[in-house]
């Protein structure tokens, strides 16, 4: 038997919001499926384009952005401007054959630790549904292999 | 004894070719200088007589174009060996530049949309006693330091003057820049754009107009007037000549030794000076950019993070 399939997610998590819900879904002894590797940034707005292509290119399966909801920004609006690349990062990700799916960003307040599993244990169920984002490495080796 | 020099091309269009040439009258003086002992374009030297040559005999080689096949990666690979020194000469050689653009697809697609259904001829074909082969066209677009080691860069599509003149003093008569070296600015187009001044502090736009959708004003800051420029993320040194020509800028000279993939880095420019807090309004915005990726990666997806398209 093959082993099952297990998704790899890279959550970059607001320092004022999310990763406070992350925290206190902990605290709280909330279970929730271990697959995220969490980031903790100071805010959404950090999280610049090539740190999501980059997860994607070494391995992450779906990318995970989490930051305060809309109004709530410690820095008055680092949300926004993460919303703004977000929406051109997926048209862009779509243009080279990754599903929208794979990229998620998600308003997520200190007080939502329960919110922090139900979005990561969502997100794994559709990230096993749409399998690997990458084949193996062998498999990828050969289709960038100079010849 | 003057040092030898060699110019290859691999997959591009020969307007790097043209570059050299465009140092006019310099030309000559560069011709004084060295002994040019590999030029396809220009002199009937062939691969054999760099093959018969000694390793390193080269002083510098000056490959343009990015590598797509068996007989590029040879040539790219034969010239390594006898040279010194090899500079990437060019966003395709630097980067995969627009041939790169073929990472989006595969190479059987290509040749399906070029040549329609028929057949792609065997690689080895005989005819009268004689042999002929083809080389092999590869399923991705490579920039050159992916095929072999390169000691310099020159960006540009192609590059400019200045900047092929600058090179040629540097490699031949100044001292050696750090190996890895890109032979242009460290700072963003922007700095040096005739424009620079009408430039708002802070930009907030409401659509994207396409270059052939709107009149562009021959003075401002073509980015304020809605026009996708990527001066904000683009390496310095071009002398603004797409600017000069009221033509935003494409990103040919990528990205500054800051960035490490210059697409996400120049959405990230264009995503930071547009409005619009709602979804449905900020998809509006982004609807005048038709293309994301043929935009931010117009010369550089082979040397990006996903380098190429994700195949099913």
């Amino acid at each position: 038997m093959p082993e099952p399939f297990e998704p790899k997610i890279v959550a970059f998590f607001c320092n004022w919001c999310t990763y406070l819900a992350a925290d206190l879904a902990g605290t709280s002894r909330i279970k929730y499926c271990p697959n995220a590797e969490v980031v903790r940034v100071m805010c959404s707005g950090r999280v610049d384009v090539q740190f999501v292509l980059k997860a994607f290119a070494k391995g992450a399966d779906g990318v995970l952005i989490g930051g305060c909801h809309p109004g709530d920004c410690h820095y008055q609006e680092g949300n926004y401007k993460a919303l703004r690349r977000y929406r051109l990062l997926r048209r862009l990700i779509r243009q080279m054959g990754i599903e929208d799916e794979r990229l998620r960003l998600e308003w997520i307040s200190a007080a939502e630790g329960d919110r922090v599993r139900a979005v990561i244990n969502d997100m794994v169920e559709t990230l096993k549904r749409l399998g690997p984002l990458q084949k193996s490495e062998e498999e990828r080796a050969h289709l960038l292999e100079v010849a | 004894m003057r040092p030898k020099v060699a110019f290859y091309w691999c997959a591009s269009c020969g307007g790097c070719e043209e570059a050299v040439l465009d140092l006019a009258e310099g030309v000559l003086n560069l011709a004084d200088a060295v002994d040019i002992v590999f030029w396809p374009v220009a002199l009937d030297f062939k691969e054999k007589d760099v093959e018969e040559m000694a390793d390193g005999e080269i002083a510098v080689s000056f490959v343009n174009g990015a590598v797509r096949s068996s007989h590029q990666l040879n040539m790219a690979r034969l010239l390594r060996r006898k040279s010194k020194l090899v500079v990437a000469f060019g966003a395709c050689a630097q980067m995969g530049g627009i041939p790169g653009l073929a990472n989006l697809t595969t190479a059987r697609d290509t040749l399906r949309e070029v040549y329609g259904e028929a057949e792609p001829p065997a690689l080895e074909f005989r005819d009268n006693g004689h042999t002929l082969t083809l080389p092999k066209l590869f399923d991705a677009v490579f920039p050159l330091d992916r095929a072999i080691p390169v000691d310099y860069y020159v960006p540009g599509c192609p590059p400019s003057p200045k900047i092929v003149s600058d090179m040629f003093d540097v490699l031949l008569n100044g001292e050696l820049p750090e190996p890895g070296a890109v032979l242009a600015p460290d700072h963003a187009m922007c700095d040096e754009c005739p424009r620079r001044d009408s430039r708002p502090q802070e930009l907030k736009l409401d659509r994207f107009h396409r270059v052939q959708e709107t009149a562009i004003d021959l003075d401002k800051c073509i980015l304020a007037q809605g026009v996708p420029c990527l001066g904000p993320a683009t390496r310095a040194g071009c002398g603004s000549r797409c600017i000069a020509g009221n033509m935003p800028c494409t990103g040919c000279f990528g990205p500054t030794s800051r960035m490490r993939d210059y697409g996400g880095k120049a959405l990230c420019s264009l995503a930071s000076v547009v409005e619009g807090n709602e979804v449905a309004e900020i998809d509006r915005i982004f609807e005048g950019l038709v293309d994301p990726a043929g935009t931010f990666y117009r010369y550089s997806l082979p040397s990006s993070f996903l380098e190429r398209k994700r195949l099913e």
